[in-house]
């Protein structure tokens, strides 16, 4: 980790997807698009999941990984084409569903931070930007 | 990635737009998995129901449908998972024109790029199984880990747009469960308490599969004192791949990559007991007794003939209650055996509604149970439990027993 007074860079694995930069919304859940979405209101839905009742309509998603069903692939595509999309996934170590799906999406995300767990390196409200090609994620704190 | 001419052609668009976008996009998931190369394979197998794919993924399937035959035919024998419409029975259950109509457009793409229409997740009991060290892309996680596990055939997770691309330019990158490496056992497990029926395997496979984790976690299973049917090892592994994403497991003993602790290279793992209680804590998630029950659901995965048969037998004689639907899912295949030998007309007699090339929560999950007032759901399938929850049901378990004895009283009974 480099940086100071509240700018700081991560770096991980290469990853899927261009240049982008958002606000964090973050838990030390897991994510599955079909598990967890109400993709019509772009909130999450399962009541179990620690994000329940959150957008996240234009948010840098951090998670801890990916679970469940191979639908998430598709999926990432048709909440894109409607708009109501993340504008980056990132985890501790995303499953190969939810790359395909980036990939097919134009959606950027990334894994595997050398700095530890990512969900305790980002919280939420940080501003992100994300670049998938370098392996590397810059994050400015929130102001309080 | 190194690539061969071929590759190197297609990505150049010599072989038109469909395979130039495939080997791109395998491309770009191939360099986040440190793929240095592709692999043939022998069969590509496609999740993709309408509900997932939306306006948007129907017409990216139907741009490639459009392009000369020589250019947009698949180039390895290609499958497809359940779809979201039973288009002989889809009205009666809630389902609208519009559902149906966008799943007629998407058959009809799927045909022209020469996919044959299977529409199941038992292909490995029904089409054609995989063999030992066969590479494989199939889609549907239950496909995939039995396939890897008990075939001993080498498959990751291939989301609908993966086979696809894997289906156009017959080969799939080299990374994950393709390679040895990601094939070794990275935890353990040890069983205390065998499992007996379906319902006791699922639930077994979810402990393990939440203990797992992650895809990158490759369970070992010792302890299972005798070889489970395919039944019970289908709903084993479907349901650790649900609540864990596991793609993998090796059972000591039993699977063909495991005869023993040390050839998965388990030795030095620390045993992780599972107990009755462990168990236990699992069903109790997904209780319920003595709560009226909306809709009694057999499916995830899709019944084999032998299900069908069980399932037959317990509703003869009987009549489901009159505020509890029962709604039974197979495949195109299963349903034809199943109709021939009389077990449709059983469920029927019953009460009961047999979907052929469908399954319960790749069908518009959410709008079905708005449309007939379902939310207390009880199935014997640990893996359905787990993904009803974000549909606004309130999903309970129970043994294949008791799911139809619930479906007679109308409440969960055990």
């Amino acid at each position: 980790m480099t940086g100071v007074s509240g700018r700081r860079e991560l770096k991980c694995h290469v990853g899927i997807g261009d240049v982008v930069t958002g606000e964090a919304l973050v838990a030390s859940d897991n994510f599955s698009a079909r598990y967890d979405l109400d993709r019509i209101k772009g909130v999450f839905s399962r009541p179990q999941h620690a994000l329940a009742g959150q957008s996240y309509d234009g948010k840098v998603l951090v998670m801890n990984t990916a679970k469940g069903g191979v639908a998430t692939a598709w999926m990432l595509y048709e909440m894109k084409a409607r708009g109501i999309v993340p504008k980056a996934i990132l985890f501790n170590a995303a499953n190969t569903i939810l790359a395909q799906g980036a990939a097919l999406a134009d959606l950027a995300m990334v894994d595997r931070f050398e700095d530890g767990d990512v969900t305790q390196l980002i919280k939420t409200g940080d501003r992100v930007t994300v670049y998938p090609d370098e392996g590397r994620v810059v994050v400015e704190e929130a102001k309080i | 990635m190194r690539l061969t001419d071929e590759e190197k052609a297609m990505l150049a668009g010599e072989h038109g737009p469909a395979r130039q976008w495939a080997i791109d996009h395998q491309l770009k998931v191939g360099r986040m998995f440190d793929a240095e190369d592709m692999v043939p394979v022998s069969q590509a197998h496609m999740m993709a129901d309408p509900e997932s794919l939306g306006e948007a993924g129907v017409a990216f399937v139907e741009s490639f449908a459009a392009l000369p035959v020589d250019e947009r035919r698949v180039a390895v024998p290609m499958i497809t998972d359940p779809r979201g419409v039973d288009l002989t029975c889809y009205e009666p259950i809630g389902q609208t024109e519009a559902m149906a109509a966008l799943e007629r457009r998407f058959i009809a793409a799927c045909e022209a790029l020469g996919i044959l229409m299977t529409d199941t997740c038992v292909n490995y009991q029904t089409i054609m199984p995989p063999v030992f060290g066969d590479h494989v892309a199939y889609g549907d996680t239950g496909v995939v880990i039995y396939s890897n596990s008990v075939c001993g055939a080498r498959s990751n997770f291939e989301g609908g747009p993966s086979a696809l691309a894997a289906g156009l330019t017959g080969r799939t990158p080299r990374y994950g469960l393709h390679l040895d490496e990601h094939r070794r056992a990275t935890c353990r497990f040890m069983v205390r308490e065998q499992p007996d029926d379906l319902t006791d395997w699922g639930v077994l496979g979810a402990v393990i599969g939440r203990l797992a984790g992650s895809y990158w976690e490759i369970p070992v299973i010792e302890g299972i004192d005798h070889a489970p049917t395919s039944d019970e090892v289908k709903h084993l592994g479907a349901a650790m791949a649900s609540h864990g994403s596991t793609p993998l497991f090796h059972m000591v003993g039993i699977t063909p990559e495991a005869p023993s602790l040390a050839a998965v290279g388990g030795e030095m793992l620390p045993p992780r007991e599972i107990t009755a209680s462990d168990m236990d804590a699992l069903r109790s998630d997904f209780g319920g007794v003595g709560e009226k029950v909306d809709v009694v659901v057999f499916a995830a995965p899709q019944l084999s003939i032998v299900e069908m048969r069980d399932v037959a037998m317990l509703c003869e004689g009987r009549r489901r209650h009159a505020d509890t639907d029962v709604i039974v899912c197979t495949s195109p295949t299963v349903f034809s055996d199943s109709e021939r030998m009389g077990f449709n007309a059983m469920i029927e007699a019953f009460g009961g509604r047999v979907l052929r090339g469908t399954c319960f929560y790749q069908q518009y999950a959410r709008e079905i149970g708005e449309a007939n007032g379902w939310t207390r759901l009880l199935s014997n399938s640990a893996k359905i439990v787990n993904i009803l929850g974000g549909y606004g049901y309130k999903p309970a378990l129970a043994s294949m027993e008791a799911c139809i004895a619930s479906a007679v009283a109308g409440e969960v009974v055990q």
